[in-house]
C-alpha cells in the first residue's frame, strides 16, 4: 500500500517537530512571517462566511446601500429582525422541516442497509460474492445524472414523483455502494475470533451482527453517518427534480430565492446561515469522525 | 484507486476493534491487524475464507444483501442502461434517432460552450486546490497551533454549495458598497490612485474646447497676458470640496494663468463663462499647457481655482483639462460578467476544497521516514534537493488521489454554478452537469439530448471505474 493508507488525517498535530522544508523555511522566513501568513490566510477563509452572517444580522434597506462591514462603525443596526421574518415565512419552516424528514430517514436507511450488505460481503459466503462486491466498487464513481431521467420516469410511474418517498430513496441508493464499500473494509478488519467465538455460542447470524459488527464497526459506521447525513442535508440537484413545491427541502426553497438575488437577500441570507449551522455544529460536535468521514466519502 | 485510498483512512485511521477481549482465545493465532490493514483486507484471504467456504454456502448472506441488491439494481444499475438506451431517441420517447443527440451535443453551442467550460475546471480547479492544499501542509507541518487553522479551512467542506453559493454571490457582488471583494480593490485602487473629485464635470463653453476622450483642450491659444476662464459644470453643489474658496478673478504671477471654477450660481443668476462672488473655485484640478499637441507644462488649480504656469512667460498656449479631472471612480471588477464568471466560481470551489487537500497533503508528509530524509541530508543534498528528490517522489501517491478526486468531483460540478452564475452570464458558465439538467428538466424539455450528456459524463468516470476494479482485485489476490 501506499503510505496514504498508512497516514493518520487528523486535525491535531502530532509528532515531534520534523525537521524538514517547512522547518527551514519558517527558520529562513521566521515564525513571524509564517504566522502573519498563515493568519492572512485564515482571515480571507473567514471573511465570506462571516460577511454572509453579518449580513443576515441586517434589515435590508441597509444591506442594499452599505456594506455589512459598516456594522463595526454603526453596531446599531444589527437585528435578529430577518430571523423572525423568516421563521414566520411557512415556506421556508415547511422547507426546514422538509429537510429533516429527508435526511433522517435516508441516512439510517443507508446505515441499516449498507451494515447489513456490508457484512455480508466480509463474513459471509454465498454464490457469486466477490463477483457482487467488484461490482460495487464499480458503482462508486457513477454519477447521480445518469439516474436522474429514468428515476424521474420510474418515479412518474409509481405515483411517487414529487414526494419525500422519492428523493428519499434516490438519496439512499446512490449512498449505498460507497456506505458498503466503507463497511465492508472496515469490517473485514475485525478480529476473527471475536466472530467465531459467537458463532460457537450458537449465535445466529443475525445476533453476530448485531451483538459483534454493530459494536465493533462503530467508528466507521459513525463517520459514514456523518458523511451521509451531510451529503443529503446539503443536496440540492436531487431535490430540485424530485421533491415538489410541499416536499421540497430548505435548499431548494432558498435556490428559488436566487433568482432575484438582491431583492431576496433578506431571506436568502438568514436562510443560508440557517441551513448551514446544522452541519457547522455537526462538524464541530463530531469534527474526528467529520474528517474521516469527508476524506473517504469525497469520492462521491 | 480514489476510492480505495481516500477511503482507506476512515476505516484505517481508527484503532482496530478492541482485539484483547475476553472472547480472544488465548494465544490468538490470527495475525494482529494492523490500522490500515482495513483498507488491504488479507487476513480474511489468508484463513477464513476457505475455512467457512467449506462449511456452509450461506444462504443468510443473500437475505443480508438483498435491500441492497435490490436498490442498488433498480435505481443504479438499471437506470445506467436506461438512460443509454434513452439517449438514442429524440424527445419523445417513440422518435429513434440513432447517434443524433450525440452529434447534437457536440455542435449546440450551449452543450459545447459547457464542455470548454468543463475542461477548463478539471485544467484548474483540481490543480490549484492540490497545490494550495500542498503549500498550507507544509506551512502547518510542524506547528501545534495550526490546529485551529486546519479546522477552518476544512469547514467549508460541511457546507452546501448552496450556501456556498449565496456566500459568493454576495463577496462578488459588483457595487463595491456590497460586494467585499470589490470594496477591498476599490480600497487598494484608491490608496494607490486617489479617485478624481470631479466625475461627471464638464467645461461650460463646450464649443470653447475640442473634447477627446473625456480631455478637454481649448481651440484657442492663450498668452500670459489674459486671465483664462475655464469655467465647469455638471457638478453637485455638495461635490465641491469642503476647502473650496470663492473663485479667483485675478491671479498673481506672470506666467500663463487662469481660473478652473464652477460657474453655476445657486438659483442661476450667475453670467454664464463669466465669474460670479457666489461661484466657487475648483481645487486640485490638473491643467497643462499644450503648444502643438505637445504638454509643455502641468499644474494643479489653487484653492481658489486660479492656475499659473510660472515657466510660461512668453508665447502662446492651448490649455488642457486632461480626462483623469473627470473620470468615473473604479468601481471593481465585474466577477460575475462573461469573462470572469467561471474563474470566480472557481475560486469559491477552491476555498471549499483548499482544507480537504490539505489534509490529506498533511498527513502524507507526516507518513514520509525520518531516516530518508536525513539520510538524504547526510549526503549532503541540499533542502530543496530533498524536497524534490525525496519528500515529493513519497508524497506522489498522495497528490495523486487528491488530483483525481477532485477531478472526479469537478466534472460533476453544478450546485455552485447554478447558483453563483446570474441569469444573464449562466450560458458563459454553463458546464456539462448544469447543461444535462436544464435540457432534461429546467426549460429544455429534451431527454433524449440530456440522456446523451449523462451518458457522456459516465463516460469520463469510466477510466476511474476500471480503475477501482482494476486495484481493489489485485489487491484481494
Amino acid at each position: 500500500m501506499t503510505a496514504v493508507a498508512v497516514e493518520q488525517p487528523t486535525l491535531t498535530a502530532e509528532g515531534a517537530p520534523r525537521r524538514g522544508l517547512a522547518s527551514r523555511i519558517v527558520n529562513r522566513l521566521g515564525g513571524g512571517l509564517v504566522l502573519v501568513l498563515l493568519v492572512a490566510i485564515a482571515f480571507i477563509w473567514l471573511v465570506p462566511l462571516f460577511g454572509l452572517l453579518v449580513a443576515s444580522l441586517r434589515p435590508e434597506a441597509n444591506n442594499a446601500s452599505s456594506g455589512w462591514w459598516t456594522v463595526f462603525t454603526e453596531p446599531s443596526q444589527l437585528t435578529f429582525q430577518n430571523y423572525r421574518n423568516l421563521f414566520d415565512n411557512s415556506t421556508m419552516v415547511d422547507a426546514f422541516f422538509n429537510t429533516i424528514y429527508i435526511t433522517v430517514p435516508a441516512t439510517l436507511l443507508v446505515v441499516l442497509i449498507a451494515s447489513l450488505a456490508g457484512y455480508a460481503f466480509a463474513w459471509l459466503d454465498f454464490p457469486g460474492r466477490d463477483w457482487l462486491f467488484l461490482l460495487v466498487v464499480g458503482l462508486l464513481v457513477v454519477p447521480i445524472q445518469v439516474g436522474l431521467i429514468p428515476i424521474a420516469r420510474l418515479y412518474g410511474d409509481l405515483g411517487i414523483f414529487g414526494s419525500i418517498t422519492g428523493v428519499v430513496l434516490f438519496h439512499v441508493a446512490f449512498g449505498l455502494p460507497f456506505a458498503i464499500f466503507l463497511l465492508r473494509n472496515y469490517f473485514a478488519g475485525i478480529p476473527r475470533d471475536l466472530l467465531e467465538a459467537a458463532r460457537m455460542d450458537g449465535g445466529t447470524e443475525f445476533t453476530i451482527f448485531r451483538r459483534v459488527i454493530i459494536p465493533l464497526g462503530l467508528p466507521a459506521i459513525a463517520s459514514l453517518t456523518i458523511f451521509q447525513f451531510l451529503w443529503v442535508w446539503n443536496d440540492l440537484l436531487v431535490a430540485l427534480i424530485f421533491a415538489d413545491s410541499k416536499s421540497q427541502p430548505l435548499t431548494v426553497a432558498l435556490q428559488q430565492q436566487t433568482r432575484q438575488f438582491g431583492a431576496n437577500f433578506d431571506v436568502l441570507a438568514p436562510g443560508a446561515f440557517v441551513s448551514l449551522v446544522v452541519p457547522l455544529i455537526v462538524f464541530f460536535s463530531f469534527q474526528r469522525y467529520f474528517v474521516q468521514g469527508v476524506l473517504a466519502g469525497s469520492v462521491k | 484507486m480514489t476510492d480505495k485510498e481516500t477511503a482507506a483512512p476512515a476505516a484505517g485511521d481508527e484503532n482496530p476493534p478492541p482485539a484483547g477481549t475476553a472472547v480472544t482465545t488465548p494465544g490468538a493465532a490470527g495475525p494482529v491487524e494492523p490500522a490500515d490493514g482495513t483498507s488491504a483486507p488479507p487476513k480474511r484471504k489468508r484463513g477464513g475464507r476457505t475455512r467457512i467456504t467449506e462449511r456452509v454456502i450461506s444462504w443468510p448472506g443473500l437475505f443480508f444483501l438483498l435491500p441492497a441488491l435490490i436498490l442498488l439494481a433498480v435505481l443504479v444499475a438499471w437506470p445506467i442502461i436506461y438512460t443509454v438506451w434513452r439517449s438514442f431517441y429524440g424527445k419523445e420517447i417513440t422518435n429513434f434517432v440513432g447517434l443524433d443527440n450525440y452529434r447534437d451535443m457536440f455542435t449546440d453551442d450551449a452543450t459545447l460552450t459547457a464542455i470548454k467550460n468543463n475542461v477548463i475546471w478539471v485544467a484548474v480547479a483540481p490543480a490549484v486546490v492540490t497545490s494550495l492544499g500542498l503549500i498550507f501542509a507544509v506551512l502547518t507541518e510542524r506547528i501545534r497551533w495550526a490546529t485551529a487553522f486546519k479546522l477552518l479551512l476544512f469547514m467549508p467542506l460541511a457546507v452546501s454549495f448552496l450556501a456556498v453559493g449565496v456566500i459568493f454571490r454576495f463577496v462578488y457582488d459588483q457595487d463595491p458598497n456590497i460586494g467585499v471583494l470589490n470594496a477591498a480593490l476599490v480600497g487598494i485602487h484608491d490608496i494607490f490612485k486617489p479617485p478624481s473629485e470631479y466625475t461627471g464635470a464638464r467645461p461650460r463653453d463646450a464649443q470653447a474646447f475640442v473634447n477627446q476622450g473625456g480631455t478637454y483642450t481649448t481651440t484657442d491659444a492663450f498668452s500670459p497676458a489674459q486671465l483664462v476662464p475655464l469655467g465647469l459644470v455638471g457638478l453637485p453643489q455638495n461635490k465641491v470640496p469642503s476647502n473650496a474658496a470663492p473663485a479667483a478673478t485675478s491671479v498673481a504671477g506672470s506666467g500663463v494663468h487662469g481660473v478652473v471654477w464652477l460657474d453655476f450660481a445657486p438659483g442661476g443668476q450667475g453670467t454664464p463663462n463669466a465669474v460670479d462672488p457666489t461661484e466657487k473655485g475648483l481645487p486640485g484640478v490638473k491643467v497643462q499647457a499644450v503648444q502643438n499637441g505637445k504638454v509643455i507644462e502641468s499644474t494643479e488649480t489653487q484653492d481658489n481655482g486660479s492656475f499659473v504656469f510660472t515657466d510660461l512667460t512668453s508665447g502662446s498656449y492651448n490649455l488642457r483639462l486632461p480626462s483623469s479631472n473627470f473620470a468615473p471612480p473604479f468601481n471593481g471588477a465585474t466577477w460575475l460578467g462573461p469573462t470572469l464568471v467561471t474563474p470566480s466560481i472557481i475560486a469559491s470551489y477552491v476555498w471549499v476544497w483548499a482544507g480537504f487537500a490539505m489534509v490529506l497533503i498533511g498527513a502524507g508528509l507526516a507518513a514520509i521516514p525520518r531516516e530518508a530524509l536525513e539520510a538524504a541530508r547526510v549526503d549532503g543534498a541540499t533542502e530543496f534537493q530533498v524536497f524534490r528528490r525525496v519528500t515529493m517522489p513519497l508524497l506522489a501517491p498522495v497528490l495523486i488521489v487528491v488530483l483525481i478526486t477532485l477531478i472526479i468531483n469537478v466534472l460533476k460540478i453544478f450546485d455552485l454554478i447554478y447558483i453563483i452564475a446570474p441569469g444573464s452570464t449562466q450560458p458563459d458558465a454553463n458546464v456539462l452537469a448544469l447543461q444535462m439538467y436544464l435540457t432534461s428538466f429546467g426549460g429544455g424539455n429534451n431527454q433524449g439530448l440530456g440522456s446523451a450528456i449523462a451518458v457522456f459524463l459516465f463516460v469520463l468516470v469510466v477510466p476511474a471505474m476500471i480503475f477501482n476494479v482494476r486495484r481493489f482485485r489485485r489487491e484481494q489476490r
